[in-house]
């Protein structure tokens, strides 16, 4: 899902040193950044780790509407960790995305002036508090697909930031499902919240996951690379699949009227959601993407002072400490 | 537009009694500043008892082109390892 956002980059290099690096990658190698690598690679990671870290952040926004408005201190304590989580994914990914040549700075800039792009689910807004359920239960059900295979991408600072993502998100997609498990045991009203959260967020959910592969142009070479490790259709139906008996448990129902066990595939059938929405979403013009930048603006505005006033102070003391010593 | 923090690199001892570990790295203005993102970034769970912070510049890596002149020594050195050595099992354990 970070991946399809990501447009490979065409290397024209030594046909030798490209073809001993497509081995190590094939032998299972690590690229570590040091490493001699093919330019379009090198671009390629930056911005597909740069878009990601930058999902973590933007995603803090939604959720962070309900912190103030959670029902409990135990659901705020819960979504506030969560959030946490989120803000120190997108440091974790910076960080890898960094080793590859290019600034946090540069990099937040490139969002700020549309150059570089957010999964378009945090685009969405959360209208009720049952949004926190759905929001933990899909969105971070179908990060997580995404991102458990992506622990053995062939570049060695994304994958390890991978490994480190996988080990604390799993909570975020429990607490969205005990959140919904709440909701669906609670009043008539709250239980046709719990529904309304799943009909909205459902279709983003898959979209989640990029076009299908028959339309997804980037993807042989990414896969090559091992940047990208499934197709997207596959790993959209996985998430099928598996969130399907989880709707069933709740007692809600998917709205998808073609929804539908295959005994003979041994999956679900589905309903594609509406790829024309998605593009929208995509080029800016979703419920949110205006908002969305804005709060990045602002605080990036805000925090400028502080930024400078941080490095000044540390000067200030390390010139003191020189003219004592 | 105004400097970027450094960088800086961290690594964590854990509760068990293992060395430091590199975990990652962390944008401060000085150390002391770093020591605390480092707390906030990468100690959430409880991961360590122990952190170190040194600025990323200063570090001195190996170059992957040493590769070869570095390790390969190492390599047909196979008498290093205690299982070129066969013993009798009648001798037991050793």
């Amino acid at each position: 899902m970070y991946a399809h956002m990501v447009k490979s980059e065409a290397t024209s290099e030594d046909p030798e040193m490209l073809a001993a690096f497509q081995a190590r990658i094939d032998a299972g190698e690590k690229i570590e950044p040091k490493d001699w690598m093919p330019a379009g690679y090198r671009k390629t990671l930056i911005r597909q780790i740069g878009q990601h870290a930058h999902s973590e952040i933007v995603g803090q926004l939604p959720e962070g509407n309900w912190i103030t408005r959670a029902p409990t201190l135990e659901r705020k304590a819960n979504l506030l960790a969560k959030v946490q989580d989120e803000a120190g994914h997108g440091l974790y990914l910076y960080c890898a995305a960094e080793t590859l040549g290019v600034s946090r700075d540069e990099m937040t800039e490139m969002l700020l002036d549309g150059r570089m792009k957010y999964s378009s689910i945090f685009n969405y807004p959360t209208l009720t508090w049952a949004d926190m359920g759905a929001v933990g239960w899909l969105v971070d059900g179908a990060a997580i697909m995404n991102q458990v295979p992506l622990q053995r991408t062939s570049y060695g600072p994304y994958a390890r930031a991978m490994v480190r993502i996988c080990k604390e998100e799993s909570f975020h997609q429990r607490q969205g499902f005990h959140v919904m498990m709440s909701m669906v045991k609670g009043t008539e009203d709250q239980k046709r919240m719990a529904q309304d959260a799943l009909n909205r967020f459902w279709f983003p959910a898959l979209m989640m996951f990029g076009p299908s592969d028959k339309d997804s142009v980037h993807s042989r070479q990414s896969m090559a690379w091992k940047i990208k490790m499934n197709t997207n259709d596959e790993l959209r139906q996985k998430f099928v699949d598996e969130t399907v008996p989880q709707a069933e448990y709740l007692g809600l129902t998917v709205p998808d009227k073609k929804l539908k066990w295959n005994e003979e595939t041994g999956h679900y059938d589905f309903a594609e959601p509406d790829w024309s929405e998605f593009f929208e979403v995509i080029k800016g013009n979703g419920p949110c993407n205006k908002e969305r930048i804005a709060a990045r603006q602002k605080a990036w505005d805000d925090g400028a002072w502080v930024r400078e006033a941080m490095m000044a102070h540390a000067e200030k003391k390390r010139a003191r400490k020189l003219a004592a010593e | 537009m105004s400097k970027e923090w450094p960088l800086w690199e961290v690594f964590i001892r854990g509760q068990h009694g293992m060395s430091h570990r590199h975990v990652g790295s962390i944008h401060a203005a000085d150390a002391e500043h770093a020591v605390k993102n480092a707390r906030d970034v990468y100690t959430r769970r409880n991961e360590g008892v122990s952190i170190w912070v040194v600025e990323a510049e200063k570090i001195t890596a190996s170059s992957p082109s040493d590769k070869g002149p570095l390790y390969d020594p190492a390599r047909d050195k196979v008498y290093r390892h205690p299982t070129f050595y066969d013993i009798p099992d009648e001798v037991g354990k050793m």
